[in-house]
């Protein structure tokens, strides 16, 4: 018994000992001094690693808020914690068909266009998209494509211009498949020249007739360790995101990543302020923080994706800006189709067919 | 005694609470259609898909294979272990891989699996030609029992350890053999080690899901993987609710295929 | 070090370690590379220990994580204990069975139903999310591994031990105290690095309950695998692990030590 109750002391003064270094280390953080009391705080939600940190502690400095910096690992996820509530967030960065959703449930501020100064940095291109006319609630962080990557040690080049390649039977059990109903489904759509956001019964089952002869050439459905698998040879062709593949390739130089022709899904990770947030003035200033072409700059070239900031790709070095893959210029996507929220019913039979899809690979 | 009783109040809370809220969750929810009201459909369509059976049978058979290999490789370690001198530092030891986070460990297979990984080299030091490892079901078996395997080493031990030596003495005095012994003393004396070890690796083993897509490249697809989808993806809970009943009876099914059966003498 | 132990056990043993501590040391030994993830070893660097030391957040986080799965699972010990006890004194084989299965559904649910279902379950309250909520929330899923793991040793127990325990004139609290918790210790032990693990290791629930700037490791860790989860992670298991070694070394020499002075002074007490 004395025993037992030794060890329970000896927990309980180890925990307490810890808790006092995790306040040292969240002192040691932060370079405001602002609480919530005084206002000056900012919550931030955003993807994991999703930021130069460099930049918090410089905005932290500038403005005197401190920053309050939480993750997430999927859209849908911080869609659900968003909407149950519970805690409040002051910037939140959903993909596109995420913010078109959250705005359709009323989850998000409308934008107050003249406190944004740095709107003019935007590619017009980038802006006024379908999932949010007139940036109304959004603003683009990051964008990019849904393309192919290949290893040139097992690949040409000129097999894999289009979609339709990837059927090529000499393929056979040697691509990797990013684990997302929308994205498989809408490359198998995009192969028939049909939209991404199709609502069609016929194009859908068309779609998922089409997607089971690709069967044989699939080699496993994966997500962000597709990233770790490319860069270990483990296949040699990979679909999936823009920003993956520049990741990939900076790993192995074997890579290349390539938008498929007669068009492509575009993706923008977009900076919204939540319904529920508290410090909107320090939200705003976060944003044109951001915004600035220098940190805009600096945070592409930390992070790797293609910024939507056009004085901030000028700052960028040209061996990056002039890889047309990842800056393509207009010939290249002007075909490109972003998506947009689907009703639940859809979002379930695109799932549906997903699973049915997975399963048939016994 | 009285005692017991208040002593029970605590747990009683946890379970009225805790328990109490995902229960009424998912069963509210399993009767729920996506427009909110009541409805069977979710069971309907969970049980007249054969893709759901189908994952269901998946889900059940792969935890069963997990478990069996979990079960062979880690009673022997827990019976020799208990023999050692120090052995319940070994034990700590086994523990300690638990401690590390779980994606990181799988990536770390993922490495040490792949075309030219660790394992591959050796496989090629024995003369052997690399194998296509990673993607496999027999990966993602071997993956889950890794994880697994201190589950059921722990309480498997803790009762080999609680056996009186002098039972082992004694039987080999009769002039039992050693495999008589085994199966006469240690195995029957270890039942309740290895009734635990089987429901703390058997039942979570049927909701398994990142290892599926992560080693397994969604090859296996179990009803964990399909609670997440509709959970978070499609946001039917309904569906996602009904799945979880699904589990929650193969669980009490589990249960009470391993309980300890009418007690008998003990010896 | 062996007592009549074949050459093969221990051949045995040191294969399943091997197993078992294998990816460990590959995660360490890529700890050391000069490149940025984990495959592509090229060369020795000690570059992303240096990351990792002026990373003040993730430094924060691990000391949140760690403070967060000693206090749940000793809670959820202590809870799960008396559960057990509580389970065990039932006599009814029925309603036990009942209580057996309410007490597993925790561990057969996923992670995604009880995270949702505790997140609407503290909105309903009205809790704050941060700490307090993810310490509930991770006693909550911890104590069935804990009853799991300390009733066999329950069941063991021979009920005479009680009886000539009362006969000698022992209140309830004594017989609990002097007898039936040190019986019960390695059970105890065992479900309490059980938790301890679970909280270590728990993501999804951790992610839908938590908010106000709290996280943890798994979280942080999972969060980070879109843009590639960096080898400071790495270096940071390396340094977990080293020193839980070192810890369960330690504790093992002073236990040792202790009782082999207890064992010349005479019987000791446990």
């Amino acid at each position: 018994m004395k025993k037992l109750i030794y060890a329970m002391l000896a927990v309980l003064i180890t925990s307490g000992l810890l808790a006092l270094g995790a306040r040292h280390f969240e002192q040691a953080q932060s370079a405001a001094t602002g609480d919530e009391r005084s206002g000056k705080v900012l919550n931030i939600y955003n993807w994991g690693a999703y930021i130069d940190p460099a930049l918090i502690t410089k905005f932290e400095k500038q403005t005197g808020i401190k920053v309050n910096y939480d993750t997430f690992d999927s859209n849908e996820a911080m869609l659900t914690k968003i909407q149950q509530g519970g805690t409040s967030y002051d910037i939140t960065v959903p993909s596109d068909y995420t913010v078109q959703k959250m705005k359709q449930l009323g989850l998000l501020h409308p934008l107050d266009h003249s406190k944004l100064t740095t709107l003019k940095y935007y590619d017009p291109f980038i802006m006024n998209r379908a999932f949010d006319p007139h940036n109304e609630y959004s603003v683009p962080y990051f964008w990019g494509t849904l393309g192919i990557t290949y290893n040139d040690k097992y690949v040409n080049a000129k097999d894999v211009q289009t979609w339709n390649d990837l059927w090529n039977p000499k393929f056979r059990d040697d691509i990797m498949l990013t684990d997302d109903a929308r994205d498989v489904f809408g490359f198998s759509l995009l192969s028939m020249h049909k939209s991404v956001n199709t609502t069609d019964n016929a194009d859908l089952l068309a779609a998922k007739g089409k997607l089971d002869a690709l069967m044989p050439n699939v080699k496993a459905i994966a997500a962000d360790e597709i990233k770790m698998y490319m860069a270990q040879d483990q296949a040699a062709i990979a679909v999936g995101y823009s920003g993956d593949a520049s990741e990939m390739i900076e790993e192995n130089s074997h890579l290349h990543y390539v938008i498929p022709k007669g068009g492509t899904n575009l993706w923008f990770d977009n900076l919204v302020i939540p319904k529920n947030a508290k410090h909107l003035a320090a939200a705003y200033k976060f944003i044109n923080f951001i915004n600035e072409p220098k940190n805009a700059a600096q945070n592409a070239q930390y992070i790797g994706y293609s910024t939507p900031n056009w004085a901030a790709k000028k700052l960028l070095p040209k061996s990056i800006t002039d890889q047309k893959e990842f800056y393509p210029d207009d010939a290249m996507i002007k075909d490109d189709q972003v998506y947009t929220n689907l009703s639940q019913l859809k979002t379930q039979q695109y799932n549906d067919l997903y699973l049915e899809f997975k399963m048939a690979r016994h | 005694m009285k005692n017991r009783l208040f002593y029970f109040i605590p747990y009683s809370l946890w379970l009225i609470l805790f328990v109490g809220a995902p229960i009424i969750l998912m069963l509210g929810e399993s009767f729920l259609s996506v427009s909110h009201h009541f409805t069977f459909a979710n069971y309907q369509d969970f049980l007249g898909s054969g893709t759901y059976l189908r994952m269901m049978f998946n889900s059940v058979w792969y935890a069963f294979l997990i478990t069996l290999i979990t079960l062979i490789v880690s009673f022997p370690t827990a019976l020799f272990l208990s023999n050692l001198k120090y052995k319940q530092f070994w034990l700590l030891l086994i523990i300690l891989p638990t401690w590390i986070n779980l994606l990181l460990k799988t990536y770390a297979f993922i490495g040490l699996l792949s075309k030219d990984g660790s394992i591959n080299h050796f496989i090629e030091l024995l003369g052997f030609a690399p194998q296509q490892l990673l993607f496999t079901d027999a990966s993602f078996i071997l993956v889950a029992a890794y994880i697994e395997i201190p589950f059921m080493i722990l309480p498997i031990f803790n009762s080999i350890n609680e056996i009186d030596r002098s039972l082992i003495n004694a039987s080999y005095d009769l002039g039992a053999t050693k495999w008589q012994t085994f199966r006469r003393v240690i195995l029957p004396l270890s039942a309740d080690g290895i009734r635990a070890g089987i429901q703390a690796v058997f039942i979570p083993s049927l909701s398994l899901f990142m290892i599926t897509r992560l080693i397994g490249g969604n090859r296996v697809i179990t009803l964990g993987t399909a609670i997440e989808e509709h959970f978070l993806v499609t946001q039917n809970w309904g569906l996602g609710s009904t799945i979880g009943v699904v589990l929650i009876i193969a669980m009490i099914i589990t249960m009470a295929l391993t309980r300890e059966r009418k007690k008998r003498g003990r010896k | 070090m062996v007592e009549k132990q074949s050459r093969w056990a221990n051949v045995y043993l040191v294969v399943m370690f091997l197993i078992l501590y294998s990816p460990i040391f590959y995660l360490i030994f890529c700890s050391f590379n000069a490149g940025q993830y984990m495959q592509n070893f090229s060369g020795f660097s000690l570059v992303h220990y240096g990351e990792l030391f002026s990373d003040n957040r993730m430094l924060q986080i691990v000391l949140n994580t760690f403070v967060i799965a000693l206090l749940s699972s000793l809670l959820a010990t202590i809870i799960g204990t008396f559960g057990a006890l509580g389970i065990f004194s039932v006599r009814k084989s029925f309603i036990k069975n009942i209580l057996l299965s309410l007490n597993n559904i925790l561990l057969v649910s996923p992670d995604v139903i009880i995270g949702a279902s505790f997140l609407i379950f503290f909105t309903l309250l009205g809790l704050s999310l941060g700490f307090g909520s993810v310490l509930m929330s991770h006693i909550a899923f911890s104590i069935p591994i804990v009853v799991l793991m300390v009733l066999p040793k329950l069941n063991e127990m021979n009920s005479s031990l009680i009886d000539a325990a009362q006969d000698l004139g022992a209140n309830s609290w004594q017989v609990l105290t002097r007898v039936i918790l040190p019986y019960l210790t390695p059970g105890i032990a065992a479900g309490f690095f059980m938790a301890f693990t679970y909280s270590l290791d728990d993501f999804a629930v951790t992610f839908f309950v938590t908010g106000n700037g709290f996280s943890t490791l798994a979280v942080e860790i999972y969060s980070r695998a879109r843009q590639g989860v960096s080898l400071e992670i790495n270096a940071l298991s390396a340094i977990m692990f080293i020193i839980s070694l070192l810890l369960v070394a330690g504790y093992f020499f002073i236990n040792q030590h202790n009782s082999a002075r207890k064992n010349k002074k005479g019987r000791g007490r446990g």
